[in-house]
């Protein structure tokens, strides 16, 4: 194996100073990381293991009704947290929909915002891949690509974010906090990641050093709660990443749409807010016809990147229904498949 | 006294309550398992032992033009290199081919890549830690050729044979003319891709040299088998090959034959002079050990105006590597099911730069299978009747490719029993036509399932103790399937012991041979050879009873014995037994042994089709949106002669089914063309069905009596459940959708463009 320094700081800031060297990363769970160094995609000279540092694995209620969440809470924690899951659903219907139960009792919130994309030529070390060698070229491009980016690619890159947590934090407004070699500061999670430009490399705005502590959902998160859901569409019932997932939420007042909320997971190297399908929702009345109209406002600037033309429809498609299970009301509790289009089959039996 | 007065089988007098044989007994090295007791290859520790790890090409067609042997040697723990410069040598070309079961090995003989993860170099360290950073520290070097991989990728031409030994081409009356009669013609072209095993123990060897012996913990599938090609390769004799194999954590064909990296442990372990171990990594199981090879296959069908079939013609396009001859028999899937006056299949092949593709859990039959019941599927359709109406109608009441009267076959009675119990009758002819309460899409399919019940050669040794007790002996192989349970049951049986008298004795070369555990005829045939050293220990018994004034048993002559709990009685007077303790003890023997073999019974084979069968039924939910695809119930009703235990013939079939589902919905390598890699070489991304795919499953053993297939009248049933479930999904998607998908495994992509919103 590489020889690598493995370094557990006591202290945040002790943390950062290790972890601003040259070739220094973190590491919470590894349930990513592990993984990309075993097989050399990822080669670190030094970790900083984050697990022990004190203070990051709360769920705190905010006197301004927000909920600030400690990067190293576990997911299955978070997802199984009673008050959290019922302020945000949508958010817990994502977590319980990711990985298996195994890797989400061990995977960390700070962690599932870095985790690497699962495009097959990135984890082929003999393969072209701009992102883990700059420069190199995209063997994607022109490959098996059915599965890669229809939002914001660019010639260097194709990939996309695996992420499902982060695609309804995204919809929600959710707000990194991170502290750095020059303090703390907040970066709203839609600005958290990069587009890959000619920079695929540089995958969100951390800089080295930079911790993320917590993820903070603010108060008006919380008046969604009613109506929020979180849909995946993949290719097995469980233990698999995204196709296409979305992340809906209205606010629905009189009948009436008031504020609705759209995000977008599997398209695009971020979790992709689609702010202009929002704007197309707010004020009208619930009907599918408006949600296509939104839909296709969403998908408007979106282009396949190779043999997934499919992506594009798909993505429309997973609105439409996102928005109808959204407005026909968050269920009482999270269905047995969690963000499944089977959750609503009855008779289920095991959690997936 | 002859042995047939005792085949117990034979003899209804046999069939008694608390008989062995035909109980649902649990896994007899289950507890061992359960507590991780159970030793696989890789749990061997021999002193002194060392690590080797493969370092393997990353191009797939070209020649390896520099190794830094020199830093991966100045590794920390490193303690030797293998390359082609100092391979030990070999006694036989690892390129040699003296028989169709022998199959090219990449045994570092030259410089030369001819498959993405071929080995080029295998280091060996004093840790696993070293040996991986050694293999990394070979930083190789190539001259890269364009490799060619899929199925346009070179020139075609048609195999010799496909298979093991089956011709390429066979018809049978005229397709052309039939076709052109035909009143109904459906054409249609189907492709299914690359699978690879991925079992979930990896390939794994533990070598130790002492001299010109040898002694080697490594899954087998075919003890003696790899026993003759280490002695071979190596110039010793079989008999200084220990081989130990107790259990394997799957195999499905991929442990058949020994392969290259097995072989290259056994290498460096000669190369270094101590005990070597060297496990392929998940991703290093995507080359050389064999996987199922990509199809392309078109099928013409005709019928007449009654829905009879007169024409099916099945053509098979497939790959072999460059270096090596296996095609996938995929076409001889339409020999067997379905009558019709004529019929055609043939095959074509390309070579392209990837691994030997090997048998892989029903070989040819899973992949000629699912495209067979599809396109049947369609036919039925467009004469306007029922998937099952069309199969019964076209019923073969004798093998249509031969014209051979069936050994046996309760198809009839797995279709009735299996429509029955998935309540088939309800089902509209048109696609589309149901949904569920929630609104999604539901389709049910059928497929119909069959397997060649199979016979190889295998030889077992009984004794039986002076205290009672016996002793079975047979080298087969537990892949998982219950071989420890099976054979024990048939050992005692075939003593007339209980279960707990007999001691079963399997799993290593030093046994007898107890042939190959692969197409899906290990229960018939060891146990076969089981049954009949079980009858002739008996029979010299019995001889020793029968012929001692002292016995009760004397002058008991053609009315013969039987024996049973350890006692032989006679058989026309049943009060009148004798332990086999006295019996021995008697003749002052400490032991009696004698042996037994099994093989194919020539004048059957040429007189009789012998095949399992079966029918599942399948039904899916589909998304009518987003096309996403959940089976929700299976029933499979199968016949498959003698089951031996119900309980492990249950698990087997649940587990073919399951691998109807994945060949369906889920399976496949994903390869990039320009380099021959494949991008999905790990568990997390070639999908296989998780529990939440796997639905309600129910398994139907339709009771069959198969008096020619082998004494025991068993038929097998490693295989057959992939056979028809496969197709059965396929077509449950077309009925629940109306899009027919040609293209395997269906994916979201083919379903979201087809589906209208």
């Amino acid at each position: 194996m590489k020889t690598f320094d493995y370094i557990r700081p006591a202290t945040v800031s002790d943390a950062i100073a290790a972890a601003a060297e040259p070739g220094a990363v973190y590491l919470a769970a590894g349930t990513n990381l592990l993984d990309l160094m075993k097989g050399g995609v990822t080669r670190p000279d030094r970790l900083v293991d984050v697990t022990r540092l004190s203070g990051l694995d709360r769920i705190e209620r905010l006197p301004d009704g927000g909920v600030r969440i400690g990067a190293m809470v576990r997911n299955a924690d978070l997802a199984h947290d009673m008050d959290f899951a019922r302020a945000y659903p949508a958010v817990a219907e994502a977590l319980l929909s990711g990985a298996s139960a195994q890797l989400r009792n061990a995977a960390t919130v700070g962690g599932n915002l870095l985790q690497r994309t699962r495009c097959g030529y990135f984890y082929d070390t003999a393969s072209a891949c701009n992102k883990r060698e700059p420069g190199a070229g995209c063997a994607a491009r022109d490959g098996e690509n059915k599965l890669h980016a229809v939002l914001g690619w660019s010639e260097a890159c194709i990939a996309t974010h695996p992420s499902d947590f982060c695609v309804p934090l995204t919809a929600l407004d959710a707000v990194v906090e991170i502290e750095g070699r020059s303090g703390r500061r907040e970066v709203a999670l839609e600005a958290f990641h990069r587009l890959p430009g000619d920079t695929p490399e540089r995958e969100s705005v951390l800089a080295p050093g930079d911790l993320i502590v917590a993820l903070r959902l603010p108060s008006e998160a919380r008046g969604f709660s009613a109506h929020a859901r979180y849909l995946k569409v993949r290719e097995r019932t469980s233990y698999a990443f995204a196709v296409v997932s979305a992340a809906a939420c209205v606010r629905i007042e009189h009948g009436t749409i008031r504020e609705a909320r759209l995000a977008l997971g599997g398209v695009a190297a971020k979790p992709w807010r689609a702010r202009a399908a929002e704007e197309v929702l707010a004020g009208v009345r619930p009907d599918p016809a408006i949600y296509r109209k939104a839909a296709r406002a969403a998908l408007a600037d979106a282009k396949p990147s190779g043999d997934n033309a499919f992506k594009i429809e798909l993505a429309e498609r997973i609105i439409v229904r996102a928005l109808m299970l959204a407005a026909a009301g968050t269920p009482q509790r999270i269905p047995a498949l969690p963000a499944s289009p089977f959750s609503s089959v009855p008779g289920v039996l095991h959690d997936a | 006294m002859t042995p047939e007065i005792i085949n117990l089988s034979r003899d209804p007098a046999h069939v008694r309550h608390g008989s062995n044989i035909g109980q649902p007994l649990t896994r007899r090295d289950g507890i061992l398992k359960v507590k991780g007791e159970a030793r696989y290859a890789a749990d061997n520790h021999p002193p002194g032992l060392l690590y080797a790890v493969l370092a393997v090409s990353s191009i797939a067609r070209g020649r390896v033009t520099f190794l830094d042997v020199p830093a991966a040697k100045r590794h920390p723990g490193v303690v030797e290199v293998m390359t082609p410069a100092n391979r030990p040598p070999l006694a036989e070309d690892p390129d040699a081919k003296t028989n169709p079961f022998m199959f090219r090995l990449d045994l570092l003989q030259n410089d030369k890549v001819r498959y993405a993860n071929q080995s080029i170099a295998v280091v060996i360290a004093e840790t696993l830690e070293a040996a991986t950073e050694g293999a990394a520290l070979l930083a190789p070097q190539y001259d890269v050729l364009p490799p060619r991989i899929g199925l346009d990728s070179n020139e075609s031409f048609v195999p010799p044979v496909v298979g093991i030994g089956n011709p390429s081409e066979i018809r049978r009356g005229d397709v052309e003319a039939d076709l052109a009669a035909a009143s109904k013609r459906i054409e249609a072209t189907y492709d299914t891709p690359a699978q690879y095993h991925n079992a979930m123990e990896p390939h794994a060897i533990v070598a130790a040299w002492d001299g010109d012996r040898l002694s080697v913990d490594t899954p087998s599938q075919g003890l003696a088998m790899a026993q003759g090609r280490i002695a071979g390769l190596f110039g010793i004799s079989p008999a200084n090959i220990h081989i130990r194999s107790p259990f394997l954590g799957g195999g499905f064909g991929s442990k058949g034959f020994i392969s290259g990296p097995q072989l290259l442990g056994i290498l460096a372990a000669r190369l270094v002079g101590r005990p070597v171990k060297l496990v392929l990594r998940r991703e290093q199981m995507y080359g050389p050990v064999g996987h199922r090879a990509p199809t392309r296959q078109t099928m013409r069908i005709g019928v007449d105006g009654d829905g009879v079939l007169t024409a099916i013609d099945h053509h098979a396009k497939t790959v072999s590597s460059t270096f090596d001859d296996f095609f996938e028999p995929a076409a001889d899937a339409s020999h067997t099911l379905y009558a019709s006056p004529a019929i055609a299949t043939s095959h074509e092949a390309v070579r392209v730069d990837t691994g030997t593709p090997l048998f892989m859990r029903a070989p040819g039959e899973a992949t000629g299978s699912i495209v067979l019941e599809s396109a049947i599927d369609e036919m039925a359709f467009a004469c306007g009747m029922d998937p099952l109406a069309f199969r019964l109608k076209n019923y073969a009441d004798v093998e249509p490719i031969s014209g051979k009267p069936f050994s046996s076959k309760a198809l009839r009675q797995c279709y009735a029993q299996g429509a029955e119990r998935f309540g088939w009758a309800k089902r509209p002819l048109a696609p589309r036509a149901m949904r569920d309460e929630a609104g999604l899409l539901v389709g049910w399919g059928m497929g119909t399932a069959t397997f060649p019940a199979l016979m190889f050669q295998a030889e077992a040794r009984a004794v039986v103790r002076s205290d009672g007790s016996g002793v079975m002996e047979t080298g087969a192989h537990d892949m998982g399937q219950g071989a420890w349970t099976a054979f024990a049951q048939i050992a005692a049986d075939g003593l007339g012991l209980d279960l707990e008298q007999v001691e079963f004795k399997s799993g290593t070369s030093d046994l007898p041979d107890a042939g190959i555990a692969g197409g899906s005829a290990h229960t018939a045939t060891a146990g076969s050879a089981i049954h009949n050293a079980g009858a002739a220990v008996i029979a010299k018994l019995a001889d020793l009873a029968m012929g001692d004034k002292r016995s009760p048993l004397f002058g008991a002559g053609n009315a013969g014995v039987i024996a049973r709990g350890g006692r032989l009685h006679r058989r026309d007077d049943e009060t009148r037994s004798e332990s086999y303790a006295d019996i021995l003890g008697r003749a002052g023997l400490s032991a009696i042994e004698a042996r037994g073999n099994s093989a194919a019974d020539p004048a059957a084979q040429s007189n009789y089709a012998m095949h399992a069968h079966g029918a599942v039924f399948a039904e899916v939910k589909v998304d009518p949106d987003l096309g996403q695809i959940r089976v929700t119930r299976m029933v499979g009703a199968f016949a498959a002669g003698r089951v031996i235990n119900p309980r492990m013939v249950q698990s087997q079939l649940f587990g073919g089914m399951i691998w109807g589902v994945s060949f369906a919905l889920h399976e496949q390598a994903v390869m990039d063309c320009r380099s021959g890699r494949i991008l999905n070489a790990n568990l997390g991304e070639y999908h296989i069905p998780v529990n939440a795919d796997v639905p309600s499953l129910d398994v139907l053993t339709v009771d069959e009596h198969d008096p020619h297939v082998n004494a025991l009248g068993i038929k097998g049933v490693g295989e057959i459940g992939i056979t028809g479930s496969a197709g059965a999904v396929a077509n449950a998607v077309w009925h629940a959708t109306g899009v027919r998908v040609r293209r395997f495994p269906i994916g979201i992509d083919d379903l979201v463009m087809g589906l209208t919103a």
